[in-house]
């Protein structure tokens, strides 16, 4: 089975006035469907440079990287966008969902963009609200919410669209020991439906909870295992 | 991002912040107030000049022969009011000269006006206009009458001391009675009422209906004109081309009959309905030509005010750029969310600057005798230019958001 992500000798590299940074170098790495895979590392290692590559949100000044079966190393913009809006379902660790609008405006957005419209479109995101126990907060805005709920209402977000990959950073930093518990539980269900997810953090105890972790130091590869404690 | 999606999306924006998006949008809206109320307010004036205005107090195909125009708008140089003064009267005789020298067909009235108090029964009515004139006068002013009849050739002939009436002068001086065959005193003298002309209207907000006719050669003349003397000979001819050619024959008997060298100006003058829009129509060219360069300047404002508000909104909203972007927002869905904004935001402040500009116009119309027309053309360029200043201010703050990096604008605040 082909790998979902192939990623070779990938490098990222920023200058910052007549300094120049590698941020990753030389990263090769293969991920698989329905892989539960965390991305490890302190600060400064690269997990958000990589996070930001694998998110199509950044391009690698060096390597290839895969998805799906389509180079996306060498996209233009437009063609990325593309790609974020039907392969990639973004969580992030401050939600960052639309303040004003609506969850299910919110959950709507990613549908906006590709193109789906009218009933068809509210459809998909109440379902989506549906599946992550939030059907009955589809008209409160993101202030009426608790931060449990903003999360899920994101995480409905992302996975409208129906992607190859749920890319969460840092998805429990903001939110206290029950309710992070809550949402990695959603994180581990939507796996065990089949879902790709990959995670990025710091934090071992989330890290754990998934089926393989990578650790990154000083934008290379520091180990590449499989989790057998983990929770299933 | 289809239209429709982005223009709904603008309105929820625009909803979300309702205070500050109609202090973005005043300059629009007074910009397009202004185009409205005085595109309407000229085009009121002008159709009220033309029907009402020249045609009240000349009439169309006539024209006057005078001494010195009548109707005078605008400046007249004090070098040109003393020439004018220096012409000769206008006399029976040149009066008749000319009538007998008009080949084309045509109605004539010696005419004489003065303001002057008629009284009856103790009370008294002041600044009424008396009119010396003949019996075709009524014909050329096209007045019809309300109670009684003209006075006849006969009766003009015959200097017989009769009135005809105007219908305020009849209501104020002869409350409920029937004016008909009452005697009121002009000047001292006993006029007969025996008719009463039918309602007239206003012009500017002034009665048209407090005046006396009565035959030139009657007594009272001499309130209102020096023997012998005309304030104007009216002609009148069926249509423009007769009174062309009426006015020319005037011209050139008036012209022998003063013994005019052809180096020398005219002694006299010919008053006509276009004369006296002459004025009118160049004032109205004047607001016409200034118009655009004082609309422009709100607009141009109105614009610059809405692509500071745009800006500082995608740096307000630099993090909701980002999430769309993330979530696979392209470089045009921003632009076009952004762009269609302004425009949205003008659009409204235009659609707002309609209303604002009728109702200045009605207003204006209720409130001042001046009338008022609001000129479907003059909504359409608001709408437009509305529209376009949208356009145009949208344009750069909206391709600095679709140029944002998704990964920076995630970061912001």
């Amino acid at each position: 089975m082909s790998a979902l992500i192939r990623i070779r000798d990938l490098g990222r590299e920023y200058r910052m006035g007549d300094e120049r940074i590698l941020a990753l170098r030389g990263v090769t790495l293969d991920i698989h469907r329905n892989e539960y895979l965390a991305i490890m590392g302190p600060s400064g290692s690269g997990k958000s440079t990589m996070m930001n590559l694998l998110g199509c949100l950044d391009t690698p000044t060096a390597g290839e990287y895969w998805l799906n079966g389509e180079e996306v190393s060498r996209l233009t913009d437009d063609a990325l966008a593309r790609v974020r809006n039907r392969e990639i379902g973004f969580v992030f660790q401050t939600f960052n969902l639309l303040p004003r609008a609506t969850s299910l405006h919110n959950v709507e957005l990613p549908l906006v963009y590709a193109g789906v419209r009218g009933r068809e479109r509210r459809e998909r995101a109440a379902a989506a609200l549906d599946q992550v126990g939030l059907g009955h907060r589809m008209d409160h805005r993101p202030s009426e919410l608790s931060g449990g709920q903003r999360q899920r209402v994101a995480i409905a977000r992302a996975l409208v669209n129906q992607p190859s990959i749920l890319l969460a950073d840092e998805p429990t930093g903001n939110l206290d020991s029950v309710t992070s518990d809550e949402i990695m539980r959603v994180f581990t269900q939507l796996h065990a439906g089949g879902q790709t997810v990959i995670m990025v953090t710091h934090e071992p105890d989330i890290a754990a909870r998934t089926e393989r972790v990578v650790v990154l130091r000083d934008g290379q590869v520091e180990s590449d295992r499989v989790n057998r404690g983990a929770a299933a | 991002m289809p239209l429709l999606e982005a223009i709904r999306l603008a309105f929820r924006t625009i909803r979300g912040q309702k205070l500050k998006s109609f202090f973005s949008l005043v300059g629009v809206l007074i910009g397009v107030t202004f185009l409205i109320a005085v595109v309407s307010i000229v085009q009121g004036m002008n159709r009220y000049m033309v029907e009402r205005f020249a045609n009240t107090l000349i009439g169309a195909n006539t024209f006057e022969l005078r001494q010195r125009p009548s109707i005078n708008m605008g400046n007249i140089t004090h070098e040109t009011w003393l020439e004018w003064l220096r012409h000769p009267r206008v006399s029976y005789a040149d009066a008749d000269f000319v009538r007998d020298r008009i080949r084309t067909p045509a109605t004539f009235a010696k005419f004489c006006a003065d303001r002057v108090s008629v009284h009856y029964d103790g009370k008294v009515a002041k600044d009424v206009e008396l009119v010396g004139t003949e019996e075709t006068y009524f014909r050329i002013r096209n007045y019809e009458l309300a109670a009684g009849r003209a006075f006849t050739a006969q009766e003009v002939r015959a200097s017989q001391p009769v009135l005809v009436v105007g219908h305020e002068l009849a209501e104020k001086l002869l409350p409920g009675v029937d004016p008909v065959g009452k005697v009121v005193q002009v000047g001292g003298l006993p006029y007969r009422i025996i008719g009463v002309v039918a309602r007239q209207g206003t012009l500017f907000g002034l009665s048209l209906d407090k005046f006396a006719i009565m035959p030139f050669s009657a007594q009272g003349r001499r309130l209102i004109c020096p023997i012998n003397i005309l304030d104007a000979l009216i002609v009148r001819t069926d249509d423009p081309t007769q009174m062309q050619l009426a006015l020319a024959e005037a011209e050139a008997a008036m012209r022998s009959r003063r013994q005019l060298k052809p180096s020398e100006e005219n002694d006299f003058a010919f008053q006509t309905a276009e004369g006296a829009l002459g004025s009118w129509k160049k004032i109205s060219r004047i607001l016409f030509l200034a118009l655009p360069g004082l609309v422009a300047i709100s607009l141009v404002v109105g614009g610059i005010v809405i692509m500071n508000i745009m800006l500082m909104a995608v740096s307000e909203r630099t993090r909701e750029i980002g999430i769309r972007k993330a979530l696979g927002a392209r470089r045009r869905d921003i632009l076009a969310q952004f762009v269609v904004e302004a425009a949205t935001l003008s659009a409204a402040g235009a659609v707002m600057g309609i209303g604002f500009g009728i109702l200045l116009a009605y207003a204006v119309k209720a409130l001042t005798p001046l009338p008022a027309a609001v000129a479907p053309w003059s909504v359409a360029v608001g709408v437009i230019l509305g529209v376009s200043v949208g356009l145009a201010a949208g344009v750069y703050p909206a391709s600095r958001a679709s140029r944002l990096d998704p990964i920076v604008a995630l970061r912001a605040e």
